[in-house]
């Protein structure tokens, strides 16, 4: 069985982001990029169900400009074995994603998809979802826990709900989306970084899998969210209480 | 209270201090005596200092003891809440990090302005009150904590940055900011300070200056006394020194700054410091690599420094023992290289202006190395999480050190090649009693030796003193290459410098802190103090 992992890059999650002075976005230049905590995780879940047996071939996918190449390299790195870039410019909503997705399921026909729950650029929490209802496939998101069942050719998924834990029994082929506590994604190691090097990377166009990349978004402005006023360290009980009475007028 | 009976302890009980002090208050009504003897402390006595086999230390009788009119004269200049005599925080004053050393001061000042610090010094000075400048408090050599009654002179409320000047990147701020609050400021700005270390969230620049802190990036940056282009220091007599300027270049005179860079407070408070620093470049890369022997950590520097060459900026290295250590002691920390353990663990941090090349630079150098054999296994950052994380293995080892009891810690600049010859013998020496664990700037051919023992216990350390001191000496090494002398090894100065030398230094000493007020009893041996 092959399972197809999709991975975006996005900032780094530990920069310090800042907003653009023309408010169209967030800066991107100079700023360190790198793999999606989430897609990290949903690559590692992979990596594992392939070493226990159960899969055959890892393949990675990502899509964007030519520098997501990087970001396959490192999944390379961790350890899948081929890797697919669908280059784009331009902004990539979750439908156009989602739509290419299907695309590449067509062509590749693996027996489990495997996102991160949300990017954290975006954090639009809405890929793996969309794929999976144009599809037709059972989905499992927010996984924090996956069991593979070969023989029955399905997989028990445990989900991080708002209520606790929900389990689901799904039939393959199916759509997980990784929650954060699945697993901790491994380090790239040498010996591994040194076999990436050898590992096939597939280029596509939009145009070849026949997907039109249009948007029905447009962003309007990004702004940053509103200063939190500094407080204020008062010198007697009796100050307290003139401030809680005369300035903030709750007593 | 079995401890009372090591009267050879010069360390901080107060009993003994008693004795020797005819003037001190009865037992009773001293209240840091009496929190000495409570529960909270009982803990920390198992912790307690020993310092090392040195004759036991005096009170100077020339110093004179806290009346009510000191404070008052204090509160006057401060304002009430700035003189502080509260116990629970004189514990704090009182005790340094290692939980090593304690002094008995009575009296916490902390001035908000050079011109508090100087009346205080001035009062300080005409009543013949010993003091101790106090920052961070994090020092390991006992430096930063009074031994008896010295009064605390702590600059922390003095952290303000005065002004960074973004085109040459020239920071001037006050002796009392933090650290990594500095980091963080440059960090908007698009700059770093050109020195980092483990104890980054609680020291402060005007100690760091003062001890002239190496840390871990000195391999790519240089010394502080490269760095800092000026400072504000008040001498013991209260005079204000303005040596701030803010030039890369200016040859008039004496540059006096360099005499109070790593003097430990004992020359003067520093109370501002204006200091270059290093644009932030964004491409920085970490990996994490094993190695089968000392060796091959050492063609590893030298391959490093040619081939990875203007980006290389941090070259650590760690034993297998303290990879165990802090795997053991230290929360969410795990192994990059699981899952054999190896004997060797180098870290490598490269910091350049371009991604892509410093990536693939590394990334040839790594395969390269792994492909001459000179090491076994590496993992390469791929995140700042995941670079943190690998940071966090070297930079939590002291931390790891204290939570696995007590800890004997050495700092130690030696010839690369002999290096962990040392680290070999006193395993030999020490056999089963204790757990010998080396770590260190290997880039800068510094070595912290650590010898971990569930007890503070005499006899060991009598087979670590003096024979660790020596060996050093007889390699031409240095005894103290950045942790500072203290009061840990105030008196080995002559294993690393020679007796001449030592004398001048004293003489410099009598010249600027005749009456010998600031931080007594530390740096210089004691007997070049009762000689004078």
């Amino acid at each position: 069985m092959k399972i197809m992992v999709a991975i975006k890059r996005v900032i780094d999650y530990a920069v310090k982001i800042r907003v653009k002075p023309d408010k169209s976005g967030v800066e991107t230049k100079n700023v360190k990029m790198s793999m999606n905590p989430f897609c990290e995780i949903a690559l590692e879940e992979a990596l594992r169900i392939k070493e226990s047996g159960m899969a055959s071939e890892v393949v990675a996918v990502s899509m964007g400009p030519t520098q997501c190449v990087d970001t396959l390299r490192t999944g390379l790195a961790m350890g899948a074995d081929r890797g697919i870039h669908v280059e784009a410019t331009g902004a990539l909503l979750p439908l156009s994603v989602a739509r290419l997705l299907r695309a590449l399921v067509e062509v590749e026909e693996p027996g489990l998809l495997i996102l991160g729950k949300q990017a954290i650029d975006d954090d639009c929490n809405q890929t793996g979802q969309m794929v999976a209802g144009l599809l037709n496939w059972p989905q499992g998101t927010f996984a924090s826990k996956v069991v593979l069942d070969k023989e029955k050719q399905a997989v028990t998924v445990d989900r991080e709900v708002d209520g606790g834990l929900e389990t689901l029994c799904l039939d393959l082929p199916a759509v997980i989306t990784t929650d954060l506590r699945l697993n901790q994604p491994r380090y790239a190691t040498l010996p591994n970084i040194m076999k990436a090097k050898s590992k096939v990377i597939k280029k596509f166009s939009p145009q070849d899998l026949n997907v039109e990349i249009k948007s029905d978004l447009e962003v309007v402005q990004v702004t940053e969210p509103p200063k939190r006023k500094a407080g204020v360290i008062v010198s007697s009980v009796d100050e307290l209480i003139d401030k809680l009475k005369n300035e903030a007028n709750v007593i | 209270m079995q401890n009372w009976g090591r009267t050879r302890r010069f360390l901080i009980y107060p009993a003994v201090n008693f004795l020797n002090n005819r003037r001190s208050n009865p037992i009773a009504a001293n209240p840091v005596f009496n929190s000495a003897f409570g529960i909270r402390s009982a803990i920390r006595f198992q912790h307690r200092g020993f310092g090392s086999d040195a004759t036991k230390i005096q009170r100077n009788p020339l110093f004179s003891t806290l009346n009510s009119e000191d404070i008052s004269y204090f509160k006057g200049v401060l304002g009430e809440k700035n003189v502080i005599q509260d116990e629970e925080r004189l514990l704090t004053a009182n005790t340094d990090w290692m939980h090593k050393y304690r002094g008995s001061s009575k009296l916490l000042l902390q001035p908000r302005s050079t011109e508090e610090v100087s009346q205080i010094l001035k009062y300080c000075n005409s009543r013949s009150l010993a003091v101790v400048p106090q920052g961070g408090n994090t020092g390991l050599v006992g430096g930063s904590v009074p031994v008896f009654d010295e009064v605390v002179i702590n600059v922390s409320l003095m952290n303000n940055i005065i002004s960074f000047d973004k085109v040459s990147g020239i920071l001037v701020c006050e002796a009392g900011c933090i650290l990594e609050n500095l980091i963080t400021f440059l960090d908007t700005q698009g700059y770093i300070m050109p020195l980092d270390l483990g104890a980054k969230g609680s020291s402060q620049i005007g100690g760091n200056v003062s001890t002239n802190a190496g840390g871990l990036r000195l391999v790519r940056y240089g010394s502080l006394h490269g760095n800092v282009l000026g400072l504000e220091v008040v001498l013991a007599n209260g005079d204000v020194l303005d040596m701030l300027g803010t030039l890369r270049k200016d040859n008039t005179g004496y540059d006096l700054k360099h005499l109070f860079i790593g003097s430990e407070g004992s020359l003067g408070i520093v109370t501002k410091v204006s200091i270059l620093t290093p644009p932030k470049l964004s491409a920085v890369n970490v990996a994490f690599l094993a190695c089968k022997d000392y060796f091959s950590c050492q063609k590893l520097l030298v391959e490093a420094k040619w081939k990875l060459g203007e980006i290389l900026s941090a070259f650590e290295f760690l034993d297998n023992l303290a990879m165990d250590l802090v795997l053991n002691h230290l929360e969410g920390v795990r192994n990059p290289l699981p899952p054999s353990l190896h004997s060797f663990y180098v870290l490598i941090e490269t910091t350049g202006s371009d991604e892509a090349y410093s990536k693939e630079k590394l990334e040839a150098f790594l395969l390269h190395a792994m492909g001459a054999g000179l090491i076994t296994d590496g993992a390469l950052a791929q995140d700042i999480n995941q670079a943190s994380s690998f940071w966090l293995i070297r930079e939590g080892l002291p931390e790891a050190l204290m939570k696995a009891g007590a800890v004997y810690k050495y700092d130690l600049s030696l010839p690369i090649e002999n290096m962990y010859n040392l680290v070999e013998e006193m395993r030999i020496r020490l056999g089963e009693s204790a757990t010998v664990v080396a770590y260190g700037h290997l880039g800068d051919g510094n070595l912290h030796l650590n010898i971990s023992t569930p007890q503070y216990e005499d006899k060991i350390l009598a087979q670590i003193e003096p024979y660790v001191y020596e060996w050093t000496s007889k390699h031409r090494g240095s005894i103290s290459a950045e942790h500072g002398l203290g009061l840990m090894k105030a008196n080995e100065i002559f294993y690393s410098k020679p007796t001449n030398v030592v004398h001048l230094m004293g003489s410099i000493k009598k010249a600027l802190d005749p009456k010998g007020i600031l931080n007594p009893y530390k740096v210089l041996p004691h007997s070049l103090s009762s000689s004078s």
